[in-house]
């Protein structure tokens, strides 16, 4: 009875954050500005960590946690880089 | 993650299922708003909410699971808490200093961000 | 004492997060010691500022009110994005009576982290914050909440 109702738990969430990712897919691709589509890819990162969070419970295994924690950290690095990357980049030009 | 017993399963469940509302109803939000400065209010949704759901059903589970208290992914609820700030903060002073560039009307009638943008 | 250990908290948070990355074993324990006065030092090089608690007991409250707060604000904006006209938006200006990073770095996670509001900017010559709140109708109510429960509070608890 357990393993029927987190089977089904997870999958529903699973599903959800697969329809979030989506969701911000279209907003990552339609824009219309820089950081729109900055703003977009940080809650991507967001969301898949949050999805391996839920594959590590359906496996239960270490693996995907380490996973998860690596793509929190290049996650946020990428996001500050492209911002900052936004302020400078128009000060030259 | 099977054997646990049924009060676990459940908590751990309505965790999930919660977390990913959060999730999908922040994406909703950023498909849905239609202005730069409030799309800037859906990513924390899912920062904040759905994190926090998602990473106390896995410590939950891990713990029952295991017989012993699995703090593991409360790093990572950790570092999202920690970092979210930077992120939403510098693209909030982004969108305010490239509006303002631009020439766009801007919505602030003061000058937060003082002399230069970088200043701390 | 203060030489050997120069940032106490963070050997300790740092002791911990070592301890949950791999085992709750004595050999880790005094690894993860070694690990967490190395990094303290390297830090201590690079800043000398470190953080002084001065009450520890506003912390459970504050505590408390971030939760609630945070839970609130989630809720709360999530039913504004799924109902069919979302309130209107606009910016308030806060102004907070403090130079501490500590407590403006407190402040920075609690806004980050309530859906309803976001942060523009912080002007350091006059001390206001520009905020960007979802519900402009809230923005009393914010401003309160941010002057009265956690500046406050952080005042107490950082001196």
């Amino acid at each position: 009875m357990s393993a029927v109702i987190l089977t089904v738990s997870l999958y529903i969430a699973e599903g959800m954050l697969a329809a979030a990712i989506f969701c911000v897919g279209i907003r990552a691709w339609r824009g219309p500005r820089a950081q729109d589509r900055v703003l977009a890819l940080d809650t991507i990162n967001v969301n898949v960590m949050l999805l391996f969070v839920t594959l590590g419970i359906r496996t239960g295994t270490v693996f995907f946690f380490e996973a998860a924690l690596v793509i929190a950290v290049v996650g946020f690095v990428t996001t500050v880089a492209l911002a900052k990357f936004l302020m400078r980049g128009e000060v030259i030009e | 993650m099977t054997d646990l017993p049924i009060w676990a399963a459940i908590v751990v469940g309505l965790l999930l299922i919660a977390g990913g509302t959060f999730a999908l109803i922040g994406a909703i939000g950023l498909l849905r708003l239609d202005d730069f400065y409030r799309r800037l209010h859906a990513p924390s949704l899912s920062a904040s909410g759905a994190t926090t759901c998602i990473v106390l059903a896995s410590i939950i589970g891990f713990s029952v699971m295991n017989g012993r208290p699995v703090l593991r992914e409360i790093l990572v609820g950790f570092f999202i808490m920690c970092t979210a700030p930077v992120t939403l903060m510098l693209l909030g002073r982004v969108a305010l200093y490239r509006d303002r560039a631009a020439d766009r009307p801007v919505v602030a009638e003061s000058d937060p961000l003082g002399a230069s943008p970088d200043q701390e | 004492m203060k030489r050997i250990i120069p940032h106490p908290i963070l050997t300790l948070v740092l002791l911990v997060m070592w301890l949950i990355l791999t085992q709750f074993t004595l050999g880790q324990a005094i690894l993860g010691t070694a690990v967490a006065l190395v990094a303290a030092r390297a830090l201590a090089a690079l800043e000398p500022q470190t953080i002084r608690i001065r009450r520890w007991s506003p912390i459970p409250g504050l505590f408390y009110t971030f939760v609630v707060d945070i839970l609130w604000s989630n809720v709360k904006v999530g039913r504004a994005i799924m109902s069919r006209t979302t309130p209107p938006s606009g910016l308030i200006e806060v102004e907070l009576d403090t130079r501490d990073r500590n407590i403006l770095a407190i402040i920075s996670v609690v806004i980050a982290a309530a859906p309803g509001t976001a942060w523009l900017g912080w002007n350091p010559g006059n001390q206001t914050l520009l905020l960007h709140l979802l519900d402009i109708e809230e923005g009393e109510i914010w401003e309160e909440t941010l002057k009265k429960s956690y500046l406050g509070r952080l005042k107490e608890i950082f001196g």
